[in-house]
């Protein structure tokens, strides 16, 4: 018995599908959902979305906003000149996820639908404030990635509506001239690791050096990716010097709420979750 | 393109010819038991328990699955002896109803189908009805006694060494005593093939299996005693193996009892391969451990006394334990000059699945405390940890623990200086608080990654490694190879050592070429296969090259003799060793020499008192590491690996470096990243990506110095090398960390969690 | 489902379902099996293939997404009984033990020097992170891929400028 199998020639006909076949599994690049797939029962059916035109390639759009595919793969990200000069952020976050088979075959939107709370893109999501294009046949619907995200992996991803693209509408002020941006991956080893702490960050100063923006995105401190709101408060308006910093490490603990598992335990991710704030406020001054 | 070229004189000894098997590995043509081909043959699985202690009540079989194109197996098809023959036959080789579970995913069922979905799909069908038993589950529990896992006391073996006076007085009359205790945990050998066998019943009643093992006749003895077999009628030959570490030493034996019940049962070959989760969380692993040291020593630096209390745990059942026991207890007083010493060794019983071997045995875990408690004594006198250690260290003429006295091949000093001679300073080559950069810097990408200050430290360490078996081991075990003729005028070496990575079969065809006086590409290795080749004894204890190598070399040069002795004879002289083995072949048939393993003069060991020759040599070895460790995120950086390893004499240079630097990634990542988590007995990360090894990110560029002090009975002055480089490593990052941070690390693995604490710690206290 | 593919340069109908692993079907059905298992969860790269050029893990491929595509396995790296460069170098620097490993680092390699022939040696070790080797500690590997990029210079291995 072979199993369904659907790979869709236009977006129009994947969402027919889609709609058809609500139990179907919807497939990108399989780097999460081909995990011991020898082993797991077939699904009912497959929708494959990989490489299909219209969810692939970075595109500026006229209003301004970066528009990227949500089957863009992170070797594309890589590769793209765009994301490198706009998105910076998130080519150095595409570079280390995984390792190079990882990246030739994972993909943007499949890190937002999974939406695990150490998908490496979604602190950078979050920092970026991009905003998930969600289609169905009933059209186009744009939610922020912050609100897109319910909790442990879950999303709002509503029937019948697939991951169309990730849209970056603030990246002129975000790529301005005085923005600054970080990344910092903590993983169990250098290379093909599961993140323990994330920290994804941008902030936004004047010409008096004052913070006039700040997002700092996190991931693997809670059951989700979360925006460290409170410390981010803390900086808007202010000159960043030590005690800034330290302020804003202090502020995380509204924020996150670490857990002990396999990979860490909760009093190392809060400890280095506000040791990376500090020192990226400390990078501010 | 181009192929590997076999020019004479690249197959000398002491050259590096391309290994005989490369070619094969790079192109894929090699087949390793997942490869073989076997068209009917089915797939086997393994019910395992899910409880750590248990009596096993029941195995009963789902109604609603279809069983009728499934073979099970249980305990009560075993007609012979229920039992994995090892040191002790206290293993079943599946528990039988009415039976002791003893720990999580120990073998109850089999079941074989067609695909190997099938099989997953039956083994998930069968249920274990089991009554829970209290559990212990760690040392201390073991200790408490909160359950009674083996004996009265869960006490499996005791080894003791008392050398000098009684340690206490020695100790009191020492101007300084370090005292500390430290902690290893578990680590998974991690070889990337996972365990595989595959079996099948021929007409005439014999057993035949093929797989991934380093000790054909290991498991060769467990399915003769299993199955009631004599030695003609079961066969066990080794597949191209994946890795082993050790941990293909014992376990394989499971595995082929596994296949051969299922190819009984159903009629047909039966294949087993395990995936990775469980292999990671059925098989052996190393024995964690725990090590309370003093050492007491002068204020001039002499060492004067040491007092090891050590303790591992062994698991739920003996298996290699004992031997592994006393691998540890023997190097627990280290390459030290040391007048009075006692040593008492333990072994626990627990409910957690057997630990076993992996490199290193045992000595790894003893080396660690050693090594720290040398580095606190120098940082507490103020010296330099190099000097201390050179003024202390073993020299010729020196006696050992167990009184053994140090003759030949003692290249303690000539490490030691190897490694000052490219590293002069106790401090790190690089300085400042810059963090070393990852990913590397690429041109085309902006940089944003967000930096922290480091600290820098430098750590050294220093071992002495027992090569070959243990005290009188290697004339119990009297290894036996043979040379032969083959009939194009080649020969052919037969010995059960299995080539498991190491490059064995390019060793022992160099050897015999030498031997021979002929070409390398003449002499091939034959596959190892019970029926066809003698017992060398297991592929252990750093034991190939130079106990199982010189008997090849001594059957080698037999055979020359015989053949020269005959070509004379038959008008053949002058003429090439090929053409009269040739001759030899069509005239007389074959020509083999079988030669027996003769231990070198004045091995003398008592078993009783724990004195003597240990060994019959060891290899010496002298590590430095350099770290740089992140102050936000504790993360470590090897950013220098300095190993001089004293190998007697590199049969293969560039083999014999492999050997060293697999040996010291592995021992990096027991020391940084590798940690098997347990939770109620089981292993709680069973997966690569959480039981992480280090990749070519992770592991630091390695300067590798081979130091040859020749031994004057291995072949050609060689000497062991597979374990020694796992020895040292571990301690030398510990006391990087030191010399960076200022803590005292006292437990294996060193995670960033364990450093942030270590760190935190300290804070507070000043 | 038929899947029309080129394989090692060959071009191929395959009838299977497109739910399979392309490591299975290699394996399994087409006796390919250069490529092996270490994990099943894409993290030990044993399996690597370069599908359109690109390596991927072929245990997370489900078949049906090569439909089109050109594969090339390590069976497909050298010219019949030719070794490739990167194949020749690994097995002259020491770069293989077990072996199992080696396929996927063979296939991994030649995408990367391909791609970028002056690769430093820190870059081959970003490159090739997705292949975990238990054997050598990587240097060898890594110096045996230096030596493929750069025959003229031979496996003066890292540090050389």
């Amino acid at each position: 018995m072979t199993t369904p199998w659907i790979r869709p020639a236009t977006l129009d006909e994947a969402l027919a599908v889609r709609e058809e076949h609500a139990d179907w599994r919807v497939l990108a690049g399989g780097t999460d959902l081909m995990v011991d797939a020898g082993r797991r029962p077939a699904p009912a059916g497959v929708i494959d979305l990989f490489g299909l035109p219209g969810l692939v390639g970075v595109e500026p759009m006229r209003d301004g906003s970066l528009r990227i595919g949500a089957a863009t793969t992170y070797s594309m990200l890589l590769a793209s000149d765009d994301v490198r000069r706009h998105l910076p952020l998130l080519a150095a976050v595409a570079r280390e996820v995984g390792a190079w088979q990882i990246q030739a075959r994972g993909t943007l939107g499949g890190n937002v639908g999974t939406c695990s709370p150490v998908g490496d893109t979604l602190p950078a999501l979050l920092a970026l404030d991009a905003e998930v294009e969600l289609v169905s046949r009933k059209g186009v619907r744009l939610v922020a990635f912050d609100d897109f995200c319910t909790g442990y992996r879950t999303t709002d991803l509503r029937p019948g509506e697939l991951i169309a693209a990730l849209r970056f509408g603030r990246r002129a002020l975000f790529a301005s001239e005085g923005a600054r941006h970080a990344w910092r991956k903590v993983g169990t080893r250098r290379a093909q690791s599961v993140s323990k702490v994330m920290l994804a960050a941008v902030a936004v100063l004047d010409d008096e050096r004052r913070i006039t923006c700040a997002r700092l995105g996190l991931g693997a401190v809670r059951e989700r990716p979360v925006r460290a709101r409170a410390a981010e408060d803390l900086l808007v308006g202010e000159r960043a010097d030590a005690a800034l910093a330290q302020r804003a490490s202090e502020a995380l603990t509204h924020d996150i709420a670490p857990i002990d598992d396999v990979r860490s335990t909760a009093a190392y991710r809060r400890d280095v979750a506000a040791r990376l704030v500090r020192r990226f406020v400390l990078s501010l001054a | 393109m181009s192929v590997p070229t076999h020019s004479p004189a690249d197959v000398a000894v002491g050259r590096s010819p391309p290994r005989v098997d490369g070619a094969a590995k790079v192109s894929g043509r090699a087949l390793y038991v997942d490869d073989l081909p076997c068209e009917d043959a089915w797939h086997g699985a393994t019910v395992r328990s899910s409880v750590p202690h248990g009596r096993l009540r029941g195995v009963h079989l789902d109604r609603a699955f279809d069983w009728s194109d499934v073979t099970v197996v249980t305990a009560a098809d075993i007609r012979g002896c229920n039992v994995v023959s090892l040191i002790e036959g206290d293993q079943p080789a599946l528990v039988p109803v009415g039976g002791t579970i003893r720990h999580v995913a120990e073998p109850v069922a089999l079941v074989a189908a067609s695909t190997r979905a099938r099989a997953f799909a039956a083994a998930a069908a069968v249920r274990l009805e089991v009554d829970e038993l209290p559990a212990a589950l760690d040392l201390d529990a073991a200790l408490r006694a909160d359950a009674l896992v083996h004996g009265d006391d869960n006490v499996m073996k005791t080894l003791r060494i008392a050398k000098g006076d009684e340690v206490e007085r020695a100790l009191a009359g020492c101007d300084l005593v370090i005292e500390g205790v430290y902690e290893t945990g578990a680590q998974e050998q991690m070889y990337i093939e996972p365990q595989g066998m595959l079996a099948h019943w021929d007409e005439h009643g014999a057993c035949h299996v093929t797989g991934s093992m380093q000790c054909p006749y290991y498991v060769h003895s467990a399915m003769k005693v299993l199955f009631g077999l004599d030695d003609a009628h079961a066969i066990v030959t080794q597949a191209v193996t994946g890795g082993g570490f050790g941990g293909k030493e014992e376990y394989p034996s499971m595995l082929a009892l596994h296949a051969a019940l299922l190819a009984r049962a159903a009629g047909r070959p039966v294949k087993i391969v395990y995936d990775r989760e469980e292999d990671v969380a059925a098989t052996t692993k190393r024995h964690p451990s725990r090590v309370r040291h003093r050492l007491g020593l002068m204020r001039d630096g002499t060492f004067v006394a040491a007092d090891v209390d050590l303790v591992l745990d062994g698991g739920a059942y003996v298996t290699l334990t004992p031997v592994v026991l006393s691998r540890a207890v023997l190097h627990a007083a280290g390459p030290y000059r040391l007048p009075h010493v006692r040593v008492v060794g333990r072994a626990l019983a627990t409910n957690t699945p057997p630990h076993g071997a992996f490199r290193g045995f045992g000595a790894p875990q003893a080396i660690f405390a050693t090594e720290r408690q040398v580095d606190r004594a120098a940082r507490a006198l103020g010296v330099d940890p190099w000097e201390l250690r050179r003024k202390n260290a073993l020299r010729a003429g020196d006696t050992t623990s167990t009184g053994q006295v140090l003759e030949h091949s003692v290249g303690s000093l000539a490490v030691l200086d190897a490694l000052r001679r490219v590293a002069p300073s106790p401090r790190p080559d690089h300085e400042g608080s810059s963090s070393p950069a990852w990913p590397p810097p690429r041109d085309e990408l902006p940089d944003v990654r967000l930096g922290s200050p480091v600290r820098r430290g430098r750590g050294i360490a220093f071992c002495m490694h027992g090569a070959g078996f243990t005290g009188s081991g290697e004339q119990r075990l009297a290894g036996r190879a043979s040379v032969a003729t083959r009939p194009d005028g080649g020969f052919e070496v037969r010995s059960s050592s299995t080539d498991i990575g190491q490059g064995a079969f390019t060793t022992f065809a160099q050897i015999a070429a030498d031997a021979l006086g002929v070409d390398g590409a003449r002499v091939s290795v034959l596959e190892p296969t019970t029926d066809r080749v003698p017992d060398s004894g297991p592929t252990v204890a750093s034991r190939t090259c130079m106990v199982v190598g010189k008997v090849v070399e001594d059957a080698a040069t037999a055979l020359r003799a015989h053949l020269l002795a005959w070509g004379r004879a038959h008008g053949l002289s002058g003429a090439d060793l090929g053409e009269i083995a040739r001759a030899h072949v069509r005239d007389v048939g074959e020509a083999e020499r079988t030669v027996t393993y003769a231990p070198p003069p004045g091995i003398a060991w008592d078993d009783e008192s724990y004195t003597g020759s240990a060994y019959p040599v060891y290899g010496w070895a002298a590590c430095l590491v350099d770290v740089a460790v992140d102050d936000d995120t504790h993360e470590v950086t090897i950013e220098r690996c300095v190993h001089a390893v004293d190998v007697g004499h590199a049969i293969h240079p560039v083999m014999v470096q492999g050997q060293i630097e697999g040996g010291t990634l592995q021992a990096l990542g027991w020391a940084l990243l590798e940690a098997v988590k347990y939770g109620g007995g089981r292993v709680l990360n069973p997966r690569m990506t959480d039981c992480i090894i280090p990749t070519s990110a992770d592991a630091p560029k390695m300067e590798t110095l081979l130091v040859e002090s020749p031994y004057p009975f291995g072949p050609h002055g060689a000497k062991g090398v597979g374990e020694i480089p796992m020895d040292g490593p571990a301690a030398a990052a510990a006391n990087a960390l030191a010399d960076a941070l200022g803590i005292e690390p006292a437990c294996v693995p060193m995670l960033p969690e364990t450093i942030a604490a270590a760190r935190a710690a300290r804070e507070g206290a000043t | 489902m038929t899947l029309r593919v080129r394989l090692n340069g060959r071009d191929l109908l395959l009838d299977v379902d497109p739910q399979r692993r392309l490591l299975d079907v290699l394996r399994d059905e087409l006796r390919l099996t250069g490529s092996k298992e270490g994990c099943g969860e894409g993290e030990c790269g044993a399996c690597t293939v370069l599908l359109d050029g690109e390596p991927v893990c072929s245990c997370l491929v489900p078949a049906g997404q090569v439909d089109g595509s050109e594969i090339m396995t390590v069976e497909g790296l050298g010219d019949g009984e030719l070794l490739s460069a990167v194949q020749d170098a690994l097995v002259r620097f020491g770069g293989t033990q077990c072996g199992i490993c080696t396929p996927g680092i063979a296939v991994c390699a030649t995408a990367a020097l391909r791609r970028e022939p002056d690769a430093s040696a820190e870059r081959l070790r970003e490159l090739l992170a997705g292949n975990l080797c238990r054997c050598t500690g990587y240097q060898l590997v890594i110096d045996a891929l230096c030596a493929a990029a750069r025959p003229a210079a031979g496996p003066s291995g890292e540090g050389a400028p």
